[in-house]
């Protein structure tokens, strides 16, 4: 371990973190049966996104209007006097909770709950008879993992002492240094990449991509296990160039193990809705099969693994 | 292999086919106990009817079919058991016209009944000797749906037989009756004589398989005489030969041993209407030295032996379970007769089980893919992965076969039950999910027990509220328990009232068939009933088992951890303030309903507090059934599972804590309430795995997937390691329920009853019910074309 874990970061003593969703049976993140434990917060801002509650890192109020029994409880709770059923926030909602804690209908979620190292791992080993039997374990996605490094680091730890599987899906933009901290604690790397453009990433995510294209070579080269995850998102990343180019990079990368290809889709368009905010793309259609089918030969044709599907 | 014209045209005529009424044994039935009026004993007289039967019905030999034999005079006429249950006019025409599962009835039938049948069995079937015969608590209990009566209009039976027929021939079984009867100790057995009727009816039984399989072979030869087709000529010419060598001897092939089979299978339903009718149980053991031979010497062929499977196939599903009304029609509304072939599981030695004929029977299970038979797999951890991944790639097509049931438990739930280690791994599931030591056990079912609603009477001090009526015991003001233990306590108490009254009920019924209704032909296919002399109703079985059917196990565990969380630990409400919500069926309470459902520790999402609860239920239940001695020589055990009751018992029991409507379905089987597991397969499987399922007789399990989740070889190994975690966790049996899109329409309708259904979205999977109107509409359009 590195000077620099042992030091700042990680001195601290770890303790807990912020969680938006924990699911069990994830049979799409890694190999066998999993356990996906959702960090909440991401330095991206895909406009794509498709779970926007993932990326502030504060906790949010999620409405599911059509789950409204009209009981007025959350108007009655609220001691700011701002919560209105069927809307998400009024004016001066201080996000206390208490109208989520009202709404037995379920109308009203808050997204985000803090979670110490031990109750994430109580609910992780679970299913680790699942885990045995398939050859599965726990991946830590987001949102972005590494946003919360010593929360991260200490699970994968907890988890490498109960011989459980770690998987760490992550878009890649972090320090280095943290990285390097939790890398000998992660059996796979799950490692988004949206485009090779610099402009165009920038545009559509919010973030240059340097860092990102640099750790992924690094991480590679420490010879880790990597499977790349390319959303393929029509009129963004979809075009000859854009595909041959994110080919070319990722046929660069020593030991590579496989490249998912993950079709767009627009399931997290009504999530927008549910947190009052835009989304910034609702006119992108999924694409078609073919399409797939056609990036992926260009990515078979550079001597990498493909899947489409995650 | 595709399958053959004459298959496909055979399967077809079955599908097609209506179910109708056919008086035909009716009518014979009335014959015979007109004319048989002097005295006799029980025994010999039901013989003497069953040859009667066989000797008088009418003989079917469909055109193209190879496996012959009907239970009525044509495919689907459904023949009625009118010495058992006698129906009226009304009945037939409810029959008739019902909306689901009805059986047409013609006017001759009807006249029939009017002449005939009613005027002669009206106030003398079984069904009326038991209404008769049960106390004024049974009857209150009964008719508040507190409990079911499996016996009301069918004969016990729940048995399956095992390969004896295989290697002896009915003069075989005569001759082992003879050595008995020699044996007879009329100086020291009081019981000589009553053996000695037993046994005689036996032979007798014996005997009218034997002629009635002759009337096919004579049947088959004339019209091979008038077939001019010389390829159908021959085979009719073979029919004839087959069965003109089986019943009679032992089978010396492939065909023989099926045609046998069927010939059984015809003699048991027909003598009685067993419930879960009788099926040949471990198939694959039993035909494999057949199939081994036949293609060693050349006589078979894979695809001839899959054709003749076929044929035996289309026989079962021309057979609609024995026309039910009343209650019996709701608990178990389906033409299923719940013959329930095995495939794979363990050998006596323990070795493992599955062999070529297994693939083959899997191969024909989903080219068939008819209602009957039904199938399942026993997957011990023996098993071969290919095994099971074969029953998930059928199981994918979504048709709800093969179920899957854990054959390393059902062993250990067997040896635990006193049977021998070798008895138990020939053993395996039947009917729905009950186990039994095939060919050797009597394992009755008796009747379904409504749970919920003993809580519901519970609630209101021993009042039924729908009624008004006082049925239990008077257990407390709930509004004065200080704890939830006393809560549990009276419940308990309640709980052993009842099953007393249906034990007693039981017990008395179980007399009533020993004297009244003995089957000598069933007796001949079970040991050791020629052994003892004694009929398969009398405990001439070597194992006797009764079984009451808890239902409702997520409901009113859902119903008890809200009381206990809500009103003791939480208190945050009053006991009176939930009464009056559930008397209201919580009208003007639509938030502390909401509260119920979604803030409560549920059953299924592996949460201790809930599932603790659950355990509690459980040990309960079977402490107050388990170990009982019936009157047969053996004893009560529990098992879990609804067929089509928890409907109908939802019917009768009003608003539970747990915030379902009155009149609502309960849960079914061992399975969360429908929508309360939100937590994903493995929380529900790891829920369910908290029950000590050994010491059970069969627990049934059912989880929904949609076709989707199936699609690669990663679903399916996904799938196959979900159900080898349950099974290492002792879980007894699960089926996975491909959904189609009419079942996300309703989930969208509905979403509260179908929280738990996950579909796979995009490279990912999730709640169905939590997906947006217009993703859902995406997906129930995709699940529309995607072709099975």
């Amino acid at each position: 371990m590195s000077a620099f874990c042992e030091g700042a970061l990680f001195s601290v003593l770890p303790m807990g973190g912020i969680i938006f969703d924990i699911k069990r049976f994830s049979v799409h993140d890694g190999p066998g049966i999993r356990t996906t434990v959702f960090f909440k917060g991401c330095p991206l801002r895909c406009q794509w996104c498709h779970n926007p509650e993932s990326q502030r890192v504060r906790r949010e109020l999620m409405v599911w209007r059509e789950r409204c029994i009209g009981c007025g409880a959350c108007v009655s709770l609220c001691e700011q006097g701002v919560a209105v059923p069927d809307r998400v926030r009024g004016e001066g909602c201080i996000l206390c909770g208490q109208c989520v804690d009202g709404c037995y209908a379920e109308a009203r979620q808050m997204v985000g709950r803090e979670m110490s190292v031990q109750e994430v791992m109580a609910e992780v080993e679970r299913d680790i008879a699942f885990y045995d039997e398939s050859g599965g374990g726990v991946t830590f996605s987001g949102g972005e993992p590494l946003l919360q490094p010593t929360f991260l680091y200490a699970l994968l730890q907890a988890c490498q002492a109960k011989e459980i599987h770690t998987a760490v899906d992550t878009c890649g933009w972090a320090d280095w240094a943290v990285l390097d901290c939790v890398r000998p604690h992660v059996d796979l790397f799950l490692y988004d990449l949206k485009l090779i453009d610099e402009v165009a990433h920038r545009r559509w995510t919010g973030r240059s991509n340097d860092r990102i294209l640099d750790n992924l070579r690094r991480l590679s080269a420490f010879g880790q296990r990597i499977i790349l995850r390319v959303a393929i998102v029509p009129t963004i990343n979809d075009d000859a160039q854009s595909v041959r180019q994110i080919g070319s990079f990722a046929a660069k990368l020593p030991g590579l193990e496989r490249v998912d290809l993950l079709p767009y889709h627009r399931a997290g368009a009504e999530k927008y809705t549910r947190l009052a905010r835009d989304f910034s793309l609702p006119g992108i259609r999924p694409p078609t099969k073919e399409k797939m089918a056609e990036i992926a030969r260009v990515f078979t044709a550079l001597g990498l693994q493909v899947k489409v599907g995650g | 292999m595709a399958m053959t014209e004459r298959v496909a045209r055979l399967r077809q005529q079955s599908l097609d086919a209506v179910p109708s009424i056919s008086a035909e044994r009716a009518r014979l039935m009335t014959e015979f106990y007109q004319q048989s009026q002097g005295l006799c004993s029980a025994p010999v007289r039901r013989a003497w009817a069953f040859r009667y039967l066989l000797e008088h019905k009418a003989i079917y030999i469909g055109e193209g079919e190879l496996i012959v034999g009907e239970k009525g005079n044509v495919p689907k006429a459904t023949p009625t058991y009118p010495e058992l249950c006698c129906h009226s006019l009304a009945d037939l025409e409810i029959l008739h016209s019902r909306g689901k599962i009805p059986f047409a009835v013609s006017p001759e039938t009807r006249q029939l009944y009017a002449d005939v049948v009613i005027p002669f069995w009206r106030g003398r079937s079984m069904r009326d000797l038991i209404f008769d015969e049960m106390a004024d608590g049974w009857k209150a209990a009964y008719e508040a749906g507190v409990f079911t009566e499996f016996m009301e209009q069918r004969s016990p039976g729940h048995t399956v037989l095992d390969d004896k027929i295989y290697y002896m021939g009915l003069l075989d079984f005569q001759q082992k009756i003879d050595a008995s009867l020699a044996g007879l100790d009329y100086l020291n057995d009081p019981e000589a004589y009553a053996k000695q009727e037993q046994l005689k009816a036996m032979r007798v039984a014996a005997g009218a398989l034997i002629r009635f399989a002759k009337r096919h072979a004579e049947g088959a030869r004339e019209l091979a005489r008038q077939e001019k087709d010389p390829q159908r000529k021959r085979e009719l010419e073979k029919i004839a030969a087959v069965c003109s060598r089986v019943p009679v001897h032992a089978p010396r092939g492939f065909w023989e041993a099926l045609q046998y089979y069927w010939f059984v299978h015809l003699g048991v339903t027909i003598e009685l209407n067993p419930w879960d009718a009788f099926c040949p149980g471990r198939l694959d053991q039993h035909l494999y030295p057949f199939y081994e031979r036949g293609l060693a010497d050349g006589t078979l062929t894979r695809d001839y032996a899959e054709e003749l499977l076929q044929c035996l196939w289309i026989k079962f599903n021309n057979q609609p379970a024995p026309p039910k009304v009343g209650v019996t029609a709701a608990e178990s509304s389906t033409y299923t007769d719940f013959a329930q072939i095995n495939t794979g599981g363990l050998r006596a030695d323990g070795s493992d089980g599955v062999n070529p004929v297994t693939y083959l029977l899997l191969d024909v299970i989903e080219e068939m893919r008819l209602l009957q038979p039904s199938s399942s797999v026993q997957v011990s951890k023996k098993s071969p992965d290919r095994f099971l991944k074969r029953a998930a790639r059928i199981i994918r097509t979504g048709f709800g076969q093969p179920a899957i049931f854990n054959a390393d438990l059902i062993v250990q739930e067997l040896i635990r039950q006193g049977k021998s280690v070798a008895d138990a791994r020939n053993g395996g599931s039947s009917g729905c999910v009950e186990v039994g030591a095939f060919g050797k056990e009597n394992y009755n079912l008796t009747g379904y027990f409504n749970m919920p609603k003993v809580l519901e009477i519970t609630l209101h001090n021993g009042v039924d509220p729908r009624t008004g009526r006082q049925l239990g015991l008077e257990t407390g003001d709930p509004r004065q328990f200080a704890s939830f233990a006393d809560l549990f306590g009276a419940f308990v108490r309640q709980l052993n009232y009842f099953i007393e009254i249906k034990v007693r009920g039981n017990n008395v019924i179980e007399r009533l068939y020993a004297r009244y209704m003995p089957a000598p032909f069933l007796s001949l296919m079970i040991d050791d009933c020629i052994a003892r002399g004694k009929d398969y109703h009398d405990g001439g079985a070597r194992y006797n088992t009764t079984y009451i059917q808890g239902v409702g196990l997520g409901t009113v565990t859902d119903a008890l951890t809200a009381i206990k969380y809500h009103v003791f630990d939480r208190r945050a409400l009053s006991m009176d303030e939930l009464l009056a919500a559930l008397q209201g069926d919580f009208a003007g309470h639509e938030r502390m309903r909401q509260m119920l459902l979604n803030r409560t520790p549920r059953y299924g999402n592996d949460d201790d507090y809930a599932d603790a609860v659950m355990q509690a239920v459980f040990e309960a239940y079977y402490q107050a059934v388990d170990g009982r001695p019936n009157t047969k020589g053996g004893t009560y055990h529990v098992n879990l599972l609804p067929t089509t009751v928890h409907i109908y018992f939802g019917s009768v029991t009003g608003a539970t804590p747990d915030g379902r409507r009155g009149g609502a379905p309960l849960s079914e089987g061992v399975s969360p309430v429908q929508g309360a597991d939100r937590k994903g397969p493995t929380a529900v499987i790891r829920s369910v795995a908290k029950m000590d399922h050994a010491r059970t007789g069969g627990t049934l399990l059912n989880q929904k997937f949609t076709p989707a989740l199936l699609q690669d070889e990663d679903g399916l190994d996904k799938l196959a390691q979900l159900v080898r975690t349950y099974f290492k966790l002792d879980g007894h049996h699960v089926q996975f329920n491909v959904v189609d899109a009419a079942t996300l329409r309703a989930a969208k309708e509905n979403p509260e009853r179908y929280r738990d259904l996950i579909v796979r979205v995009a490279g990912y999977s999730d709640y169905f019910c939590n997906l947006g109107e217009a993703l859902q509409d995406e997906i129930i359009a995709r699940t529309e074309h995607e072709s099975f």
